[in-house]
């Protein structure tokens, strides 16, 4: 029994492990060659003659280098997230709380306006016609030149804070939620809908009893994906508002003072957080998909 | 018979698609008359029209010229009234419903209680020998029993008409045979009025009091043949002569049909 775990763990930790520590060292490896240069003419001013290992050393322990090393990282975020209390200015756990809140409603707005836009499209054919364009469309506009445009107008009769944070990054995620919608309310097949008109069934019948369970395996698919970019959008809406609080701030302010090691370990905690979502989403869509006996695979 | 007795009745209809190129005749100059009680299967090759006159009489589909009547309404109307269970050649089980829900659906569609669709629902899973199933999920059954579930759930509402579109179509032929026999147990149990469509000639013997052979290009009806065999009916009355003679003479007309398209 203890055997067969010890064999999982083998099988499944050690391939991973082996990739973590492939990344580490490439790490450690592009920390000295870009970080070389700066440290060997430093030291080089100071008078003397540096030897290799004299340089190596030096790169990883920069106070402001171009490529932190792992370790620097590392001390640095723990340092800011278990070293200092959670509601300091300090603390990675609060601007993660302030960007997470931020994330969580524009995710919940996103996903309604998202579900809501599909839902019309879907029954409405002018709605098909003349909305779907107007949804791709939005998306190729950069968020980066609207951004700043939906802070200065909301900022403008008095809304700051949370809201516009929130409506830049919905912005972003209802698109993926309205296209995998749209599939998702459309992928019964002809056979499943002539049923339900043999039953004489009402559009909202097949609505409730047809499309939407359907749809439910397509829509925890793009809900990940909506998760995921809400936290992307939430961040660069904190970019413009002046940077006081949140990821987004942690990240300006380090560039503001080359501050590369706050940067990383600011980056480590927004990819710790969006991992967090997105496994929390994957978590519901078992909870939801397995009562219901249907694998996500189990319709294509 | 009665004018009362006609369950189906279909007048030159005809049923023709514009395509680019030139208009494709689906269905041309059908007449058929079904009675109440008759077991009549539709036969003939790929595109010879057979689903798509039984998509007509189930207002699935619309035809382009010609009457038809069921119940003596029109197939809108007769659909509306929830005239006919439809079962397709897919079972057609929605996977995230349990057996028992998915033979409820069409009562929940109809606004029956509870109670009641789930008495009717155990009561015909039993009919076509899925008890103990109901709480089992479609991907968990066999490809036979998916489709005994569907039976199950065309039955539940009690429609006059059952609607077949080679139901077995997709099955093995040892599952097949099993479940002609309990398609003519469930039949002469219900006594329904059945509209088979099928490829398998052993099948249309074996199941129909009347076989209507249909050819294609155009789609129209080659010859409609009663069958003399007696109304108690099992695998072995297959073997007979007078089976044999039918299984015969059908494929004689499916012949003419085949001959006569290629003569075109």
């Amino acid at each position: 029994m203890s055997d067969g775990i010890l064999q999982g763990v083998k099988d499944k930790a050690l391939p991973v492990l082996a990739v973590v520590a492939l990344i580490i060292l490439g790490w450690y490896a592009l920390s000295v060659a870009l970080n070389w240069a700066q440290v060997s003419e430093r030291l080089v001013k100071d008078g003397g003659a540096p030897g290799v290992a004299d340089i190596v050393k030096g790169t990883w322990s920069m106070e402001r280098p171009v490529l932190p090393s792992p370790d620097q990282v590392a001390v640095e975020f723990a340092k800011t997230t278990f070293g200092v209390k959670v509601t300091a200015k300090k603390s990675l756990v609060y601007h993660a709380t302030v960007t997470a809140s931020a994330t969580l409603v524009s995710f919940a707005l996103g996903a309604l306006l998202g579900i809501l836009l599909a839902i019309g499209i879907v029954h409405v054919q002018t709605l098909d016609r003349s909305l779907m364009p107007w949804v791709i469309a939005s998306q190729t506009v950069p968020i980066l030149a609207i951004a700043p445009m939906i802070i200065v107008v909301l900022g403008n009769i008095g809304i700051t804070g949370l809201v516009p944070k929130s409506i830049i990054s919905m912005y972003l995620c209802f698109f993926p939620v309205t296209i995998g919608m749209v599939k998702g309310l459309r992928s019964p097949d002809p056979m499943e809908l002539d049923l339900m008109r043999s039953y004489n069934a009402s559009q909202a019948q097949v609505f409730w009893k047809l499309r939407l369970p359907a749809s439910v395996p397509f829509l925890f698919a793009s809900l990940k994906v909506a998760v995921a970019i809400s936290l992307t959008g939430a961040i660069v809406g904190e970019l413009p508002t002046g940077a006081s609080a949140g990821l987004g701030a942690r990240l300006l302010s380090g560039s503001y003072y080359g501050q590369t090691v706050q940067i990383w370990s600011a980056l480590f905690m927004a990819a710790i957080l969006g991992a967090t979502l997105v496994y929390g989403i994957g978590g519901i869509e078992r909870l939801v998909l397995g009562r219901a006996g249907q694998s996500a695979s189990a319709r294509s | 018979m009665s004018a009362f007795d006609v369950v189906i009745d279909v007048r030159n209809l005809g049923l023709t698609f514009e395509t680019p190129d030139a208009p494709v005749h689906a269905l041309q100059d059908i007449n058929l008359n079904i009675r109440h009680g008759e077991f009549v299967t539709f036969i003939g090759p790929s595109g010879c029209g057979k689903t798509t006159l039984m998509r007509i009489i189930a207002d699935l589909e619309q035809p382009t010229s010609g009457v038809v009547t069921v119940n003596g309404v029109s197939p809108r109307e007769a659909r509306l009234k929830r005239a006919y269970g439809y079962i397709f050649q897919a079972a057609a089980l929605y996977p995230w419903r349990n057996i028992q829900k998915n033979v409820e659906l069409p009562h929940e569609i109809m606004g029956v209680s509870k109670a009641e669709r789930a008495e009717k629902a155990l009561r015909y899973l039993d009919l076509v020998g899925l008890k103990g199933f109901e709480k089992k999920f479609p991907f968990q059954l066999s490809g036979g029993m998916q489709q005994r579930a569907s039976i199950a759930r065309a039955l539940s509402f009690d429609p006059d008409l059952l609607l077949m579109d080679e139901p077995f179509g997709a099955l093995d032929e040892i599952t097949r045979d099993r479940m002609n026999e309990e398609l003519l147990r469930i039949w002469a149990k219900t006594k329904k009025t059945v509209i088979f469509v099928t490829h398998s000639i052993d099948e249309a013997v074996l199941l129909s009091t009347r076989i209507v052979i249909m050819s294609a290009r155009p789609g129209r009806i080659i010859d409609v043949i009663d069958s003399n065999l007696p109304v108690e009916r099992n695998l072995e009355t297959r073997e007979s002569p007078a089976a044999q003679e039918l299984a015969h003479r059908i494929r004689l007309g499916l012949k003419a049909g085949h001959s006569y398209d290629e003569v075109k």
